[in-house]
């Protein structure tokens, strides 16, 4: 794929979503990069003329974000979150398995273009802990065994679904769903899982239940009254 | 504290996270109704509830809507922080996947009330589900006419706009996020002024966390006085505990402040079977740890702050007495420098030999002078560094070498993956000996 008068319609309309247009400046990146793979040169000069920066003034903002990629990153993007909670669940020995199954390390890609791995952050996910990405698609609860095997199904192109439901796009099927300009053709997350009702579900079992509420808003009566 | 069940109450429906879903249960009745109520009386039932925000600092949230100038004829701009990256924290990101209506309704309650026609709604951009699941729910609620112009016949418009983020842990504070909402590297701003007088493009701007807002539509329901039958005095209402790490079900907790650590671990199923408390967080890697010893304390605000910690975020982590304390503190120390967004020496360079002390004990190479040293880093960004990120990148430390500070002696002569097998700490070690 390449930078298009779409791409340029697309960033364009996304500034006008904005009460300021640079304010589109991160989704337009994703654009950007979904279109290329990487944030280009041509991508930031597309950008930088949308919102009427300097191609310097873009870069600048481009070069802060760990998301956006000078390099290009394999067809699937792997993430082993290495922040403590996972690192000690089990994170620290996924990341050290894929890296020597992979034979590469941090922010690098394998040869074959297949997968490239990143040592991510924590994700918002401790509860499912050791958590890993593929183009940010998360894959919860994992282990050395399973990462391996994900790993592997991947580079082979075979179909992998997140933890969470949808199918795992390309990065650049991901990157457009975050640049957010159309309803994309990923599915929708299943809404819980066992870990979110964890709290729920030992509330029913033991007759735990909220006061109720009041039978109309204190609110509404003021009005009324 | 029994569990009470409020904005999770309904997450087992299969269409929890649809209008369908939500409206089933009331939802987005209110709007209406708060309509029909003045903006300010909206303000003064949050402020009446002593509703506080659930981001971190727990600043009282009717107060923070108040500091919005009136008349001024400025527009005026709601932004939620939906970044959640400090780690440990994991409440926002299944509340906005199971119940993200309750979200979208706050908004339009929130932006009557401070009289926004505008509001965005930042995640981080590494959660694309999320991102979706927003989006698709901001659609529904444009289609069911409860946004756009004109809602409900009311007279008031309000446009929601889902924005991602792109990776930067420091986009979740206030400031930064404003610059980075603004198409900037995500830096801290000087306060004041404050967002709320010059926020979004220098106007009148609220910035309340997910949680925070999904409140809202159950106080404009059910009213304060039954908001403040939970918790304290001056922590009322209920929290999404996400309670992650050595425990027995690790999971999110929706329970009255002022609930015990002790009782969140017996819903959770206590620690793993075979193993003991060994120290915990009350919210997120920038509040300092606690012990067993403190399992009592209630986990409000105020008894938080007693015992020399934070609610912040409210959500635990657990280790048991497997897990090396160095490794741990490292571990954060490492994403602090990592996230360090350079604006201010203290931190950027403050954090970057921190990192390098941390690592000479974790890997058994440190002398005991380093002790002293890593002590004056900390205290040459504390209170010296521009945002809050460099005062939590100094925070663990301390607090662990009080409890366990042999371990630290440990760290000047043997590596912390030989005092603590790294396998027995991971959740699948248990598997591995089967
Ligand atoms: C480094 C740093 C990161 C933060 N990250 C978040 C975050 O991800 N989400 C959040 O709601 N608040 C975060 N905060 C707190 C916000 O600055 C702010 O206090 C909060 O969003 C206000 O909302 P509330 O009053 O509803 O809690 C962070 C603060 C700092 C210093
Ligand atoms: S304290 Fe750290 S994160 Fe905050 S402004 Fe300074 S360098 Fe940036
Ligand atoms: S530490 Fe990995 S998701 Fe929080």
């Amino acid at each position: 794929m390449a930078l298009t008068e779409q791409t340029r319609a697309e960033a364009v309309e996304l500034a006008g979503r904005y009460p300021q247009g640079r304010s589109a400046l991160l989704p337009m990146l994703h654009l950007v990069q979904s279109a290329e793979g990487t944030v280009t040169p041509d991508g930031i000069a597309l950008c930088a003329d949308v919102v009427g920066l300097t191609t310097a003034e873009v870069a600048a903002v481009a070069t802060f974000y760990t998301m956006f990629k000078r390099h290009k990153v394999g067809r699937y993007h792997v993430g082993v979150c290495t922040n403590t909670m996972c690192a000690v669940l089990g994170g620290d020995a996924i990341w050290s398995a894929l890296s020597e199954r992979l034979g590469i390390g941090h922010d690098e890609v394998t040869e074959d273009g297949a997968v490239s791995l990143e040592r991510i952050e924590c994700q918002a996910a401790c509860t499912h802990a050791p958590v890993m990405t593929a183009n940010w698609e998360f894959l919860d609860d994992m282990d050395v065994a399973r990462a391996l095997e994900v790993v592997e199904k991947l580079r082979a192109g075979e179909e992998v679904f997140s933890s969470r439901g949808p199918r795992i796009g390309t990065y650049e099927e991901i990157e457009r769903s975050l640049a957010g300009v159309e309803e994309d053709g990923l599915a929708e997350a299943a809404a819980t899982d066992a870990k979110m009702l964890a709290g729920l579900t030992y509330a029913r079992e033991h007759a735990m239940a909220a006061p109720p509420a009041p039978e109309t808003s204190p609110l509404a009566t003021k009005a009324e009254g | 504290m029994p569990l009470t069940p409020i904005l999770t109450a309904h997450w087992d429906e299969p269409d929890s996270h649809t209008l369908e879903g939500y409206r089933r249960h009331g939802g987005y009745d209110m709007v209406p109704v708060a309509f029909a109520a003045a903006p300010d009386d909206l303000i003064a039932l949050v402020k009446d509830s002593g509703l506080r925000g659930r981001g971190g600092a727990g600043f009282p949230t009717g107060m923070k809507w108040g500091f919005v100038p009136q008349g001024d004829g400025k527009p005026h701009y709601l932004v939620v922080n939906a970044d959640e990256s400090e780690p440990g924290a994991c409440k926002d990101i299944p509340l906005m996947l199971a119940n993200p209506h309750a979200l979208v309704e706050g908004c339009i309650h929130t932006s009557y009330a401070i009289r926004a026609n505008h509001a965005f709604i930042y995640i981080r951009g590494e959660v694309p589900h999320v991102i979706r699941r927003v989006r698709a729910a901001v659609r529904e609620a444009y289609d069911a006419g409860f946004l756009g112009r004109d809602i409900l016949g009311s007279g008031f418009d309000l446009d929601i706009v889902v924005h991602s983020g792109a990776g930067a842990y420091i986009c979740g504070e206030e400031t930064a996020l404003l610059d980075s909402l603004e198409g900037r590297r995500g830096q801290p701003r000087l306060k004041p002024p404050f967002p709320a007088v010059a926020g979004l493009y220098a106007s009148p701007t609220v910035i309340n966390n997910v949680e925070t807002i999904a409140n809202i539509p159950t106080i404009v329901r059910n009213g304060a006085e039954w908001f403040k039958q939970f918790g304290t005095d001056k922590s009322p209402g209920f929290k999404l505990f996400a309670v992650s790490g050595h425990v027995e079900r690790p999971g999110i907790y929706e329970a009255p402040l002022g609930t015990t650590m002790r009782e969140l671990l017996d819903y959770a199923g206590g620690v793993r079977a075979g193993h003991e408390l060994k120290f915990w967080i009350p919210g997120g890697s920038s509040v300092p740890m606690l012990t067993p010893e403190h399992l009592d304390v209630p986990l409000t605000y105020e008894d938080m702050a007693a015992q020399g910690t934070m609610l912040g975020t409210g959500t635990p982590m657990v280790f048991d007495e497997t897990t090396s304390v160095v490794r741990a503190i490292a571990r954060w120390i490492q994403f602090y420098k990592h996230e360090s967004c350079g604006k201010c020496t203290p931190c950027r360079e403050g954090t970057f030999w921190l990192d390098q002390m941390l690592a000479r004990f974790e890997s058994g190479t440190a002398a005991e002078a380093d002790l002293a040293t890593v002590d004056e880093i900390c205290q040459q960004i504390s209170g010296r560094s521009f945002c809050a990120l460099g005062d939590a990148a100094a925070t663990p430390y301390a607090p662990a070498l009080k409890h366990f500070r042999e371990e630290f002696l440990a760290g000047t002569h043997t590596p912390a993956d030989e005092l603590f097998d790294p396998v027995a700490a991971t959740v699948f070690a248990g598997a591995a000996a089967r």
